[in-house]
């Protein structure tokens, strides 16, 4: 391989995985403060994929427009999702959690189908994004670069947030101790709902920025919930720097694994997965749950 | 035990009813019912949630189809390789999965199932690939509706009997044990971990018996059946029917299939309906109709 | 007497918070000994330490000259230990007799059986511990319905149905009435003297140990401070301060 071809190659890789990041970084936000798998986040990416769609191809309005539109949007079906339903399962044992973010997948399958229908959809590069930079020995497109510069932005932005704020000093203590945090007067509720509200406009934005790399079907989900699953998993579940060497470590593989192995590239992150699993039954950077 | 035979009994008339439709949707049922109560040894008896169960349905299925239709093995053959090989495959993956718990663990299933339909979509040279694997050669003995309804009802039944013997053996209760207080059973000297493992395989193998069947009777396999979609779906049975009881799965099973038969005919949003009926379930029945029945009669005993 | 309980420079930590300070501790055979110390001493710390709960940081655990440490605790109960918790532990939505029952049949290794009923298991065997320890009635109540005491009872039939060498009861009579708490102990006596058992308690009620105990260990913020007979840990001087100035201060 040349040196052209590996710096493109590991240049793709690492823009997927930072695309990835984004989307996985919101479920391991909301895993790490709930304590509760949204399996709708998939459905949440997608969603915002096709948010994104019918603001740029239906209303004509600029690609970030769209990103902010797809924020938003996922923002407003988040919060709504979280104070009627939700909210009431806190108590309750995980399965129920994990049934009821299940019963979601379902339900925002069929209203995209009756919103979208099932036709395939595309979403063209922003205009000032769509061209390449040629650095001489190899010419970058211009998306991918803007990926690598978002990914690590978020991910410093969710750092700084969590672990050197006010904010995030309560949201690490929600995960703790509510009980605890309630009583000392900070409204845990309103906490769970940011967290999830924020968790859930994530995946809307991985999806919105995914939308002109990727086809946009229905299926898309699945796909994205398993890969954000195996990315969480290698990373470590509820923690932001797992996810995101996770997601490196994805990125890369199956970048790679398409050069190489083409045709498997798809079957190797779960061959990255059960590697990482038999030397690090936890993840990478995880550590088992105490008392759960 | 009386019912059940009763139950028996009374399905093995039905084909002299002569109706072809009945039999169809009853040797579907049947083979849902099994793959529920497979299942529910996982999720009921033991307490750890799968979301991955089709994989070894899948594999069951895919299994038995090509060793039928490929390499023209005779059934007596064939059923019980494939049986074994959704065992065995099960038995691998339960090894990872064993090592985490609770929610880690049903991720970790998850992912494992879509491993298993990645591969079967790949592999288009043997599976059949999105196409999917059609055309099996099932023997003639079993060819016509009513003797492949009365060969998988001597199949399912004989399954039943074998996992209800499971469930309720030493083993049985010693994974209700491990679900009650995994931290006590340790402590009474039982390796907690290896059983899951085994409730794990035993799911899976018997979760394999039943694609075989399926496979079969559709005269072929599709990797939509290896899908999340179809681990969904039998999660739901095992819930709806209660999978605090040994009969809820099959209740469920027969439940849900039958729902979804009828739905289907009507409206292409069934899993809006699904999806309704598990939140129904989480909001406000979380022991199934089982337990709903429980509690009505346990109400009624009190007045 | 032989040595069964053997330990050397247990020390553990949690997060900086010493819990176990450098204890040493010989247990004989057939002994009843006691390890007292006030709420938060590091009493059940201890004995997470040698049942497998936790892995001490530096330290030896042997039972009868085998090495304890890094066992789970599956293995450590094969080997001849038993022990009831101090914050209850048992099958809360099991029958008291299934509660039993489980433990006996995981004694005999048939949690592997696939074929025999679990419940025609044992049932002579499970009677009579029930009846041991003055259960037999309440055997088709389930685990979590009974009274406070009577669950405690049920810990200690479970303990008692892995065929233990080694008794461990961490705070057996915690939370009892005075009564219930006599007639706990000398159930409790009683049952070790039948048994040829070694007995191993935590307690901080100091009457109830000093009716049983033959030997006494006084913890103190993760140390031993005081090791020996009855009378003489009640007249050490170490144990009178820490015990008199805590009761001052209280």
């Amino acid at each position: 391989m040349t040196l052209t071809m590996f710096t493109l190659n590991a240049f793709y890789g690492l823009a997927l995985a930072m695309n990835m990041f984004i989307i996985a970084s919101g479920l391991n936000l909301i895993f790490g403060v709930l304590r509760v798998i949204n399996f709708a986040h998939g459905m949440f990416y997608m969603f915002g994929a096709y948010i994104i769609f019918s603001v740029t191809k239906s209303w004509g309005a600029p690609f970030f427009v769209g990103v902010l539109a797809a924020a938003a949007g996922l923002a407003v079906i988040a919060l709504v999702i979280e104070r009627l339903l939700l909210r009431h399962l806190y108590d309750r044992e995980h399965l129920m959690q994990l049934l009821f973010t299940f019963a979601l997948v379902l339900l925002m399958s069929d209203a995209a189908k009756m919103i979208w229908g099932t036709d395939q959809y595309s979403v063209g590069y922003p205009p000032g994004l769509g061209g390449a930079v040629n650095l001489g020995f190899v010419v970058l497109p211009q998306y991918q670069l803007f990926l690598c510069v978002v990914g690590p932005l978020i991910a410093i932005t969710m750092w700084v947030l969590v672990d050197r704020t006010r904010w995030g000093r309560i949201v690490r203590a929600a995960t703790q101790d509510r009980e605890m945090l309630a009583a000392l007067g900070v409204n845990v509720p309103m906490v769970y709902a940011a967290v999830f509200t924020i968790g859930s406009a994530l995946a809307g934005i991985g999806g919105a920025l995914a939308a002109p790399r990727v086809a946009l079907v229905p299926g898309m989900d699945a796909t994205i919930i398993n890969e954000c699953f195996i990315i969480v998993i290698i990373g470590g579940l509820g923690n932001l720097w797992g996810s995101f060497l996770g997601a490196l470590a994805f990125g890369f593989v199956v970048q790679f694994g398409t050069v190489w192995v083409p045709n498997w590239q798809d079957v190797l992150p779960y061959v990255l997965m059960l590697l990482v699993l038999l030397v690090r039954p936890w993840g990478l950077l995880g550590r088992p749950e105490v008392g759960h | 035990m009386l019912a059940f035979l009763v139950a028996i009994l009374l399905l093995a008339l039905l084909p002299l009813a002569g109706n072809r439709y009945a039999i169809d949707l009853a040797t579907e049922a049947l083979i849902y019912a099994l793959f529920a109560l497979s299942l529910n040894v996982l999720i009921g008896f033991t307490g750890n949630i799968s979301f991955g169960h089709a994989a070894y349905f899948a594999i069951g299925g895919y299994a038995c189809a090509i060793l039928l239709t490929t390499y023209g093995w005779p059934l007596v053959l064939s059923l019980p390789a494939a049986v074994v090989l959704a065992g065995i495959v099960a038995a691998v993956v339960g090894y990872f999965c064993v090592r985490l718990t609770q929610i880690y663990f049903a991720m970790l299933t998850l992912a494992f199932a879509m491993l298993v339909w990645g591969v079967a979509f790949k592999w288009k040279e043997v599976t059949g690939g999105d196409d999917g694997f059609t055309g099996i050669k099932v023997p003639d003995l079993l060819a016509s509706p009513a003797s492949y309804f009365y060969f998988t009802l001597a199949m399912v039944a004989a399954g039943i009997v074998l996992l209800w013997i499971i469930c309720h053996s030493a083993f049985g209760l010693t994974l209700v044990a491990v679900r009650e207080n995994s931290v006590r059973t340790g402590f009474i000297g039982v390796d907690t971990r290896r059983m899951r493992w085994a409730a794990f395989t035993v799911a899976g193998t018997f979760a394999g018996l039943a694609g075989a069947l399926f496979g079969m009777y559709h005269r072929g396999m599709y990797i939509e059946n290896a899908y999340w979609t179809e681990s969904a779906q039998v999660l739901i049975m095992v819930l709806l029917g209660g999978m605090y009881s040994f009969v809820g799965p099959l209740l469920g099973a027969a439940v849900l299939y039958l729902l979804q038969v009828f739905t289907n005919q009507y409206t292409i949003y069934w899993p809006t309906v699904l999806g309704l009926i598990l939140l129904v379930i989480v909001l406000v029945l979380p022991d199934g109709l089982v337990g709903l029945v429980e509690r009505v009669k346990a109400r009624l005993v009190r007045a | 007497m032989s040595t069964m309980l053997h330990i050397q420079g247990l020390w553990k930590s949690f997060a900086g918070f010493v819990a176990t300070r450098d204890v040493s501790f010989e247990l004989e055979a057939g002994r009843t000994h006691a390890v007292i110390g006030p709420n938060g001493a590091g009493k059940t710390t201890f004995f997470n330490l040698i049942t497998g709960h936790l892995r001490p940081d530096k330290g030896k655990v042997a039972f009868e000259g085998r090495d304890l440490i890094g066992l789970p605790p599956q293995k450590i109960v094969r080997l001849g230990i038993a022990r009831s918790f101090q914050r209850i532990n048992i099958y809360p939505r099991l029958t008291v007799f299934e509660n039993v029952q489980v433990a006996l049949i995981a004694h005999e290794h048939q949690q592997w059986n696939l074929f025999r009923p679990g419940r025609s298991l044992h049932r002579q065997e499970t009677g009579e511990l029930l009846e041991l320890v003055g259960l037999a009635a309440e055997a088709a109540e389930i685990g979590g319905e009974l009274s406070y005491g009577k669950q405690k009872q049920l810990e200690l039939a479970i303990a008692l149905a892995s065929k233990p060498r080694l008794l461990l009861l961490d705070e057996p009579t915690a939370g009892m009435s005075p009564q219930e708490t006599a007639e706990t102990i000398a159930s409790v006596r009683d049952i070790v003297k039948a048994r040829g058992l070694t007995l191993l308690f935590t307690e901080h009620d100091m009457s109830v140990v000093f009716g049983i105990a033959e030997r006494i260990s006084v913890l103190h913020h993760g140390e031993i401070i005081a090791s020996g007979t009855p009378d003489a840990v009640r007249n050490d001087a170490e144990v009178k301060r820490v015990y008199l100035g805590e009761q001052v201060n209280a």
